[in-house]
């Protein structure tokens, strides 16, 4: 496993991905949806966190979070920098492992009732269950069409027929089909910013994930692209879990069915959007979505 | 771009214009109830100003959550604020008719002082002023709304020229003055209503344009009137 130190807002390494893990141990997955009876039900719960904590060496970033994640729909994690909601993001689908002298302190995050911290867990199959943008896009320097193929290539998928169905799906579920299907052979990098998040989007889709994480995404983009990707989420929703890292509040409002504002680590309220932004429960919280923080 | 919330605008439109006929309707049939002397049709009429009254209730909740969770500007946020106050507008236009019909009872139980033609011509002209007012919902023609306002002056001319006939009527009979005085009560409420429908209208200008036309020359009546 490579061990990076990741900045504060992830960026994610390029061009090196490690292959599957080769082991002898038997590997836990995590249930499919097909097996977890609230499965496919909108507003039940599908991502369980109970009284986690979280450390960067001696520094508890994350202070007793407990909240449920609900299936299909979008969850906007919001708060000022450096209250953890990042840090909280990557704890779902693991991706603070690749961080050195990171633990979880104490508590649990269950995805379909299964703890993603066991030791069998199979990472890299939680990965492709629980995908991930970033704000930074970050496609490879392949083609777009090696790009979305990339993951299942890995896992062994070398049909051609099989691939150009995934690479047309994955591209309209990001609303990008109709502007690169007459070049998937061009470069990834030679598209702008926004096609190139919804391009991260769709190689995220293409391994069929339940849920995809946002960290920030359209933070590098245009209001014109900003407004394609928010619409692109609004869709995406109908069949996958959304959860959503976002300075922009009016983003957070616009988009999200229920919202959590963290601060200095600790979850601070968790509601319905519609509740936070019009009639918050905590002085904390209106303070900040009314922009009155600091 | 079409956006995934456009559509929560136009449905906030459609609950308005729905409003509007809704408030027109009820002026419609408390007259009839006061024409027609029927206080069975003037019963519905106090029963259904319940549907204004939750309609302005979900419009204004709507128009502060869609304040809150889009952030809309320039017409899209004129649109949400003159939402609002026309809700208000129209909602007071089904408690004059309520009042309407409140009086079209006690008077069914006795014989009209004279037939009824003054008042259902100025309720005929109020309504004729929100319904236009109304149709600059779907499409804003400024000379149309500016032309609402200045109607206005008609209509509080039949009610001071009411108010006469009745006044003489009561000093010349004494026992019609219990009928004479809900005739002017229903006359003040038709009059209400053509002042509501003007705000509307001045609200449709402010919509489309962004001006701010009230308590100016441009909308004042005639003078003298």
């Amino acid at each position: 496993m490579v061990s990076l130190r990741l900045p504060e807002t992830p960026v994610m390494p390029s061009a090196r991905f490690p292959a599957p893990m080769e082991t002898n141990q038997p590997k836990t997955a995590v249930p499919p949806a097909a097996t977890n009876k609230s499965a496919g039900t909108p507003g039940a719960p599908i991502i369980d966190i109970e009284n986690l904590d979280f450390y960067y060496g001696q520094n508890r970033a994350l202070d007793g979070i407990t909240l449920q994640i609900q299936e299909k729909k979008v969850t906007a994690f919001i708060g000022p920098s450096g209250c953890g909601k990042s840090t909280l993001l990557r704890c779902l689908n693991r991706m603070n492992d690749l961080i050195d002298d990171t633990r979880i302190g104490r508590g649990t995050v269950r995805i379909h009732q299964v703890d993603i911290y066991q030791p069998d867990v199979d990472v890299i199959e939680l990965r492709k269950r629980v995908g991930m943008v970033f704000q930074k896009s970050n496609p490879f320097p392949k083609s777009i069409y090696e790009n979305i193929t990339y993951g299942l290539r890995i896992a062994g998928v070398n049909n051609r027929s099989q691939l150009g169905e995934v690479v047309e799906r994955s591209l309209r579920g990001a609303a990008l089909w109709d502007e690169v299907k007459d070049r998937l052979h061009d470069s990834g990098l030679g598209l702008s910013g926004g096609q190139q998040q919804r391009l991260c989007i769709a190689r995220a889709i293409a391994v069929e994930p339940e849920i995809i994480l946002m960290d920030e995404p359209c933070s590098a983009l245009d209001p014109i692209a900003t407004a394609k990707v928010e619409e692109l989420i609004h869709e995406l929703k109908r069949k996958y879990t959304i959860v959503i890292v976002t300075h922009n509040m009016q983003q957070a409002a616009r988009v999200s069915d229920r919202t959590a504002f963290f601060y200095l680590g600790k979850l601070i309220e968790y509601d319905a959007t519609r509740t936070i932004f019009m009639n918050p429960a905590n002085p904390q919280t209106e303070a900040y979505v009314a922009g009155r923080f600091g | 771009m079409k956006r995934f919330f456009d559509a929560e605008l136009e449905t906030f439109r459609s609950q308005l214009i729905l409003m509007g006929e809704t408030a027109i309707e009820q002026v419609r049939g408390a007259m009839k109830a006061l024409v027609e002397s029927d206080p069975k049709l003037a019963d519905r009429v106090i029963a259904d100003d319940n549907r204004l009254d939750k309609l302005e209730v979900e419009i204004d909740d709507e128009a502060v959550r869609y304040m809150n969770l889009r952030a809309p500007i320039a017409s899209d946020l004129r649109l949400v604020i003159v939402g609002m106050k026309a809700s208000h507008d129209l909602e007071r236009v089904g408690d004059e008719a309520t009042s309407i019909a409140k009086r079209a009872i006690r008077l069914s139980a006795e014989p009209p002082l004279k037939p009824y033609i003054d008042l259902p011509a100025m309720a005929t002209m109020a309504m004729e002023m929100l319904r236009d007012a109304l149709d600059c919902f779907l499409q804003v023609d400024e000379a149309k709304a500016i032309a609402i306002c200045k109607r206005d002056a008609d209509v509080d001319k039949l009610n001071r020229q009411l108010y006469r006939e009745l006044t003489s009527f009561m000093v010349e009979k004494p026992e019609t003055i219990s009928r004479a005085i809900e005739l002017m009560f229903i006359s003040k409420s038709v009059e209400r209503i053509a002042d509501h429908a003007t705000n509307i209208a001045e609200e449709m200008i402010y919509l489309s344009h962004g001006k701010d036309v009230r308590h100016s020359d441009e909308v004042k009546k005639v003078p003298g009137s």
